[in-house]
């Protein structure tokens, strides 16, 4: 993660003490999510919008719409475009600037989860073949970074999606189209969730807040899509993992990732 | 699009879980403290490590061990299309993926204050460019006599017509329903790297790990093997 702060060997110890006893600092058990609380269409100026909070980390995202032409190799598709920054009134540790390495890490993790489980219809957005189409822009923004900023951007951006419209549009002939006053839904076909767990001395620990993170040897992503199946893995941070930490790691993310699709994203699927 | 034949065969000959020729040549760059070549199928990935050296800009210096740098790069050549060699976001997300691959393996904490410099360039790219980048980069890191716990091996596994296959080119990899580039230390049997994309059962990644690691023993051997040219040559 974006920060070389000195951890104290001390905070270190107590925590893995903690850890020992099968303890959080918070209270929870290993498997144990924070409480996630979604907002929906709070930006108006955005065609969707979802803000989240798990525990103390905030974050938004915001759904726009733009018409342009489709990539040439899938000319029949929308577009799909994901762009995470970690600005720096989240954080003491994020500085302004260019996009580096984390802020390019998260959007990447975060675009592969969305676009390997087909999350967005990009086939029903296409308008002329070959010449234009939708190309829908995801810009996530972390308002306070408090841990596990991949669900926390993968629920947003789920949730903002969820909630976009998109204008109708009328084709008048092969050069000209309009755009009409209606408004339909964005075509979802999946719900995906992500679950990152952190490994701290030989304990895996689901949902780490900042600190956790800090004192972390390596930390891992499952994607999930509606059908269990995993669209995405992302291993973070210099340490490892054993094979079989792995495994067991995936049926936990299956576990733990459909229960909190189903408790919060359907939900608004059925608002929606 | 069909990819595997009904004897079970893929369209560049290989089984399912088969690699693609490799050969793996070290020192082939005189300036660098080790270097490595590696041509992997239609890959060809050139690997310079630069260090330990004095760090610059001092302030990142860490006071208990050695920074690791990586840059991962594709020549503007390497693929049909010219690609810019600006780098892209592609590139700076796997220039950390593979730094963080190679990190666990080095004994940093020997040398304080330092930098260690990994460049990848890739020359001629064929599908799994990340992995067989860290498979040459451990080599390198090796000939540059840097202490490590062990070599990293890497390869991908991925899906094709549904089943699950070692070591994807590029058009597998582009065609294909999902690809995962796994890194080990072998016989340490920890994995530092693990990435995908596409859609997995979990059995299909359980299956794929074992797959996986039979691959990586194979590049194992073969990563031993141009090291020890280079103690023959040197003797």
């Amino acid at each position: 993660m974006k920060t070389h702060s000195i951890i104290p060997l001390l905070r270190k110890k107590t925590l893995l003490t903690l850890l020992n006893k099968g303890e959080r600092k918070d209270g929870r058990t290993f498997n144990m999510y924070r409480k996630i609380e979604i907002q929906t269409n709070i930006i108006k100026s955005a065609e969707g919008s979802a803000q989240v909070r798990i525990g103390n980390t905030i974050v938004l995202t915001g759904v726009k719409l733009n018409l342009g032409q489709p990539y040439p190799d899938a000319p029949d598709q929308g577009v799909q475009i994901v762009n995470a920054e970690l600005i720096p009134l989240a954080s003491p540790s994020f500085e302004p600037g260019p996009p580096d390495e984390d802020d390019i890490e998260l959007s990447r993790v975060v675009d592969r989860v969305l676009r390997s489980s087909e999350t967005i219809d990009l086939n029903k957005l296409s308008i002329i073949r070959g010449k234009k189409t939708w190309i829908v822009y995801i810009d996530i923004y972390i308002l306070n970074h408090d841990g596990n900023l991949f669900d926390a951007s993968v629920i947003a951006s789920v949730a903002a999606l969820l909630t976009t419209k998109i204008p109708k549009i009328e084709i008048v002939n092969e050069n000209k189209i309009k755009i009409t006053e209606e408004k339909v839904d964005l075509p979802i076909r999946n719900l995906p969730v992500s679950v990152t767990f952190s490994k701290i001395g030989n304990h895996i620990i689901v949902d780490p807040c900042y600190e956790e993170e800090l004192l972390s040897d390596a930390m891992i992503t499952v994607g999930i899509d509606s059908e269990n199946n995993i669209c995405t893995l992302q291993k973070i941070k210099e340490g490892c993992f054993k094979p079989d930490e792995i495994l067991d790691i995936l049926k936990r993310a299956i576990n733990v990732g459909s229960k909190y699709r189903e408790k919060y994203l359907k939900k608004l699927l059925e608002k929606s | 699009m069909k990819f595997i034949d009904e004897n079970g065969f893929r369209k560049d000959g290989r089984k399912c879980d088969e690699l693609r020729p490799t050969r793996i040549s070290a020192g082939v760059l005189p300036n660098a403290n080790g270097s490595a070549l590696i041509e992997q199928g239609g890959n060809r990935i050139i690997v310079a490590v630069y260090g330990p050296r004095e760090i610059h800009p001092r302030h990142l210096a860490r006071p208990d061990r050695a920074l690791l740098r990586c840059r991962y790069h594709m020549a503007p050549f390497s693929v049909p299309e010219r690609k810019s060699p600006a780098p892209s976001r592609r590139e700076i997300e796997l220039s950390k993926v593979i730094r963080e691959a190679l990190e666990p393996a080095i004994f940093l904490e020997e040398y304080p204050r330092t930098t260690i410099d990994i460049f990848i360039e890739v020359l001629q790219a064929d599908g799994g460019t990340r992995v067989a980048s860290i498979t040459a980069a451990s080599v390198a890191l090796a000939e540059a006599g840097i202490p490590m716990k062990d070599l990293v091996t890497a390869v991908a596994i991925g899906k094709i017509n549904g089943t699950i296959v070692l070591d994807l080119n590029h058009e597998e990899d582009q065609y294909g329903g999902g690809d995962m580039p796994i890194a080990m230390m072998p016989i340490l049997n920890k994995i530092t790297l693990i990435q995908a994309d596409g859609l997995f059962t979990y059995d299909e990644i359980k299956y794929g790990l074992e797959l996986a690691k039979k691959g990586i023993d194979k590049l194992y051997k073969i990563q031993r093997e141009a090291l020890r040219k280079i103690v023959e040559v040197t003797k």
